[in-house]
């Protein structure tokens, strides 16, 4: 057992963990944290993205020690109370999601790819979701999500970034 | 109003047809969201399987006493240690002689693919249970293997299935001659043999073997511990999973609750009463613990079942003037070593649908299902239609070639005419309504077909060393799939029908029970649509409850695009019941004649006066029940169960450019249009969605996707590195058109669209692959159209080698093997 120290989602948590535990582990089997998934065993889907000291890291990848002292971020810690990141209004705004599984890791890879490149291009945004699969939507509207939160991000609107269908915003419950 | 189903009858339309943001979402898009292995319950154990490692052996001699000892372990079992298993149930007996063999949840004695489960480690954590696995001795005696179906099928084939006598699951075969809905197929080839002006087409296809790889790998927990057993899975299907295990099990159905929470993807892939999910029962009975069994990627991709896996010798023949004369299809399909839950049907849907949009005069299908010592296949999207619409688009381009025609031209030389609907078709099906015409024109416009064809021709005449080819596919297919008539006439074990039912609640809520699970395709919005304009209630105040069945206690579940066609108008029905009582009370309550009351848009109102009620007073009333009229029972209750008369038919034209590098091989999709219609939408943003998903899928087969075996039956695609799932970076962004040719069938006009990207997809994308190369001596390109292979076939084309090397099929329609079955009518 080694002695982990770390904060997640804004919580600091202190654990004895199996040196070989992953952090995708960690979080869902020790914190609870199961916002985050599992979608397979080679580091290929993206599924369980998440990010580690501000960069997306597949959390399946990383062993949970590795995180010591560090920060992590997860689906379940974006919003900011119930105001929801602009990359999950685009999500929804634009349909980029059917079964939802991927969304997680789709979500916390796009916001990590915003926050390197603010202005991406269409190319930009397909190769920076490359590591992440999804089996429903054929990434269409994911890139428009994608498109849509630059927009909304660097201050222009949804309905003028030509991404978002302009008809009817409707709400979350 | 009445609960009647005219298709005449008015739908209100202000939510129906709106891009409803989706209800759905907020869950998901915070993590708050509740897939099946994220349950823990108090005192859970885990699973981890033993999966054999052959093919095709014996088991010689299995202990378990050593993973006992392992930390944590509770208990570890092989199969002998189950004498209480049931084999897993087939519920498409499609012949009467067809072959079934048992297949157990625990492999005893004998394995016949590799990835079936032959022990069973339960332990505290999932890592001890997995950790234990190496501690468990197995004796295996590996048998000779077989793979191929040809093979499987010869005289002197090792049997998967010793007890059997014979590798041949069952042959089904439909001959329009003999059902009288046409003519002779055998004299119509032979006499366009002999005609100078006929022509005989004969090609060889391959439905390469796909998987299904829904994102969210397989997963069930089982909490045995009180009177009733609960079971969560993440299937498609709780209502018929709960018959099927009550009746396999030996638990009386009521003793066992089924929930599909968040289930993620499915695609026909958790269509199945698995092993997995009877180990976790077992073991939980066993235990009287709560038991928890997730399978890894590598263990779903290895032995939760696969698709498609078909050959087809088709042959077809036409005048010079390209009227279609007669076509003859036969299949051999793989049913890997066991028979799923629809297995054996999967391929006979297609026969119905290789006439596809045609007017064809003669008609036959024979298939041929085997077993090999492969994983066993099922429904994967679309089920059979996708396999048939490929097979006929393909060759509707070569015989395109043959005929020296342009293939669009072709297919309107044959296709069913607007004016011709309903068009009763070869296979014995009513085609209710469609407008192949106006579909194709929009297609045609939107992809600048001609635009295209002229720089085709110019990259030709320059020899560009990338060329552009283009691909058409126009197609139909078979939705919703229901009436229960029909599928009991084709041996389908259950009905098709779809239940609904309202509560509207005292305080102004409506409860939607529906018995059409989800698996993200949106049903609670459109379902909220539904209601909303039938009840005249706004969208929010609609809830809807569907994958438990203890709530909503039945159904048939979602598959074959079944959800909105048949569910949906279940909702309607439902609707429509809930508007007659309360217009009966409310004619009650303001002391009028019934026939006196009008409906519109939630209000009931006196004719001619300005008296009125809202449908929520009128629920109010019907709970206090102070002042009901005779014989009416309290709350604004309904229950509505749907079963149509006829599938529906949705339909489109799908167009592909294609660049194709004839230096590398590299394909690149420049564009894609298709303009489908689905009737009418009840929601565009997730038919859109829905078709996007599709397409991916379709054009995932025709140019990625392929479960490869090594040849001792190992599943050398095992993992998302080898078994090439499309990224964002290898799909296009699609255009999408549609035409609106309502439905006839059902109330809502609805023809259902989660299957038709997927169908009409992967012979666009291929026929455009060859049109592209087809002038430098290419005619055809085996699936997936890998870089490799298209570099391949140019190659061989240009050095004259015959491209491809022609599949081996012995088996011709006229050849021993096939015909020694006992062929079955079958028209629906
Ligand atoms: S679960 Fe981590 S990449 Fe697939
Ligand atoms: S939404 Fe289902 S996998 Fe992406």
């Amino acid at each position: 057992m080694t002695a982990l120290s770390v904060k997640v989602d804004g919580v600091k948590y202190s654990d004895d963990v199996e040196p070989r535990m992953l952090l995708v582990q960690y979080l869902r089997e020790k914190l609870g944290k199961v916002g985050t998934v599992i979608g397979c065993d080679t580091s290929n889907c993206g599924a369980c993205t998440v990010h580690l000291d501000g960069t997306s890291v597949k959390s399946c990848a990383v062993l949970a020690v590795q995180a010591d002292g560090g920060e992590v971020r997860t689906i379940e810690g974006l919003a900011n109370g119930s105001e929801l990141h602009p990359v999950q209004k685009a999500f929804h705004e634009c349909h980029a999601l059917q079964c939802g599984y991927c969304t997680p890791g789709m979500i916390m890879q796009s916001v990590s790819l915003l926050s390197e490149n603010p202005n991406p291009t269409e190319h930009e945004i397909r190769e920076g979701l490359e590591g992440n699969l999804c089996r429903c939507t054929g990434y269409q509207n994911i890139v428009a999500a994608v498109q849509s939160a630059a927009a909304e991000m660097s201050g222009k609107s949804l309905a003028t970034a030509g991404a978002a269908p302009a008809d009817e915003t409707g709400s979350l419950r | 109003m009445t609960a009647t189903l005219d298709p005449t009858t008015e739908v209100p339309t202000m939510e129906v047809g709106r891009e409803r943001r989706r209800k759905e979402d907020a869950h998901l898009i915070t993590g708050r969201t509740r897939w099946t292995d994220n349950i823990v319950l108090n005192g859970m154990v885990h699973l981890a399987l033993l999966r054999s490692p052959y093919a095709h052996a014996r088991i010689t001699s299995i202990s378990v006493a050593g993973a006992l000892d392992a930390p944590g372990v509770l208990g570890a079992w092989s199969g002998a240690d189950f004498p209480e298993q049931g084999g897993l149930p087939c519920a498409w007996p499609i012949t009467p002689d067809m072959k079934s063999p048992v297949r157990l949840p625990v492999a005893v004695d004998a394995v016949k693919f590799a990835g079936e489960v032959v022990a069973v480690v339960a332990a505290r954590t999932k890592a001890e249970a997995v950790d234990a696995l190496e501690a468990i001795e197995v004796d295996y005696e590996p048998l000779e293997v077989v793979l191929d179906m040809e093979a499987a099928l010869a005289e002197g084939s090792v049997l998967v299935h010793p007890e059997l006598g014979t590798n041949q699951n069952a042959v089904w075969a439909f001959d329009s001659a003999g059902a009288g809905t046409g003519g002779d197929v055998v004299a119509a080839l032979a006499a366009a043999e002999s005609d100078p002006d006929q022509v005989v087409v004969e090609r060889v296809f391959r439905q390469q073997r796909l998987i299904p790889a829904f994102m969210e790998p397989r997963s069930t927990v089982v909490d045995p511990t009180s009177e009733q057993i609960t079971m969560w899975s993440a299937t498609q299907i709780p209502h018929v999973l709960r018959v099927l295990i009550a009746l396999s099990q030996g638990i009386p159905e009521h003793k066992l609750r089924v929930i599909a929470p968040d289930v993620g993807g499915g695609f026909g892939g958790k269509l199945q009463t698995t092993p997995e999910e009877i180990i976790t029962l077992m073991v939980a009975r066993k235990m009287n613990k709560p038991v928890k069994y997730t399978e890894t990627r590598s263990e779903s991709l290895m032995s939760a079942h696969h698709g498609r896996d078909q050959i087809q010798r088709l042959r077809i023949s036409a005048r010079r003037d390209g009227t279609i004369t007669g076509f003859d299809v036969n299949l051999l399909a793989d049913m890997g070593a066991y028979l799923g839950t629809v297995g054996p049907g999967v391929p006979i849907l297609g026969a119905f649908m290789f006439n596809a949009i045609y007017k064809i005069p003669a008609y036959r299908f024979t298939c041929t299902n085997v077993f090999t010592n492969k994983t066993l296949t099922d429904a994967y999207r679309g089920a059979g239609r996708p396999e048939a619409t490929f097979g006929v688009e393909r060759i509707m381009d070569e015989l395109a070639v043959e005929l020296g025609m342009e293939p669009m031209e072709l297919r309107k030389k044959n296709w069913i005419t607007h004016e011709e609907f309903p068009f009763t078709t070869i296979a014995g099906l009513t085609y209710d309504s469609g407008n192949y015409e106006a579909a194709t024109a929009q297609a045609m416009e939107m992809f600048d077909y001609d635009g295209l064809r002229a720089e085709q021709k110019r990259r030709r005449d320059s020899g560009d060393p990338v060329q552009l080819g283009i691909g058409i596919s126009t197609f139909t297919e078979m939705c919703g799939l229901a009436p229960s008539r029909v599928l009991g006439s084709l041996s389908y074990a259950a009905g098709g029908w779809e239940s609904a039912s309202i509560r509207m609640l005292p305080t102004g809520g409506v409860e939607v029970i529906t018995g059409a699970t989800a698996h993200g395709q949106g049903h609670e919005t459109a379902w909220s649509q539904i209601v909303a304009d039938q009840l005249g209630v706004p969208f929010e105040s609609v809830e809807v409850i569907h994958g438990d069945t203890q709530s909503s206690p039945r159904g048939m579940d979602t598959y074959g695009s079944r959800s909105l066609v048949v569910g949906g108008v279940a909702v309607v029905k439902a609707a429509q019941k809930v508007v007659a009582k309360a217009k009966i009370i409310a004619a009650h309550l303001m002391e009028a004649s019934e026939d006196d009351i009008e409906f519109a848009a939630g209000r009931f109102t006196v004719k001619g006066t300005d008296t009125s009620m809202g449908i929520g007073e009128i629920a109010w009333a019907a709970f206090a029940a102070h002042n009901l009229p005779d014989g009416v029972e309290a709350n604004l209750d309904s229950e509505a169960t749907f079963d149509p008369d006829n599938f529906s038919y949705p339909h489109g034209t799908h167009l592909c450019a294609m660049e194709v590098d004839t230096e590398t091989g590299k394909v690149t999709i420049r564009s894609y249009v298709c303009v489908d219609d689905i009737g009418v939408v009840v929601n565009p943003l997730i038919a859109d969605g829905q078709m996007h998903g599709g397409l991916a899928q379709g054009i995932a087969q025709a140019l990625y996707e392929e479960a490869q075996y090594s040849e001792d039956g190992q599943l050398t695609s095992g993992t998302f590195v080898d078994y090439l799932l499309p990224s964002a970076m290898d799909l296009p962004n699609f255009t999408l058109g549609r035409t609106v040719t309502p439905a006839t069938t059902n109330p809502l006009g609805a023809k259902g669209v989660g299957e038709a990207g997927t169908i009409a997809s992967t012979p666009a994308v291929v026929n455009a692959v060859i049109d592209a190369i087809r002038h430098l001596g290419v005619k055809d390109v085996e699936m997936p159209c890998s870089p490799q292979r298209v570099w391949r076939a140019i190659q061989d084309a240009r050095s004259g080698a015959s491209t491809p090397a022609p599949v081996p099929v012995a088996a011709g329609p006229s050849a021993g093997v096939l015909s020694t079955g006992v062929p079955t009518g079958g028209a629906a």
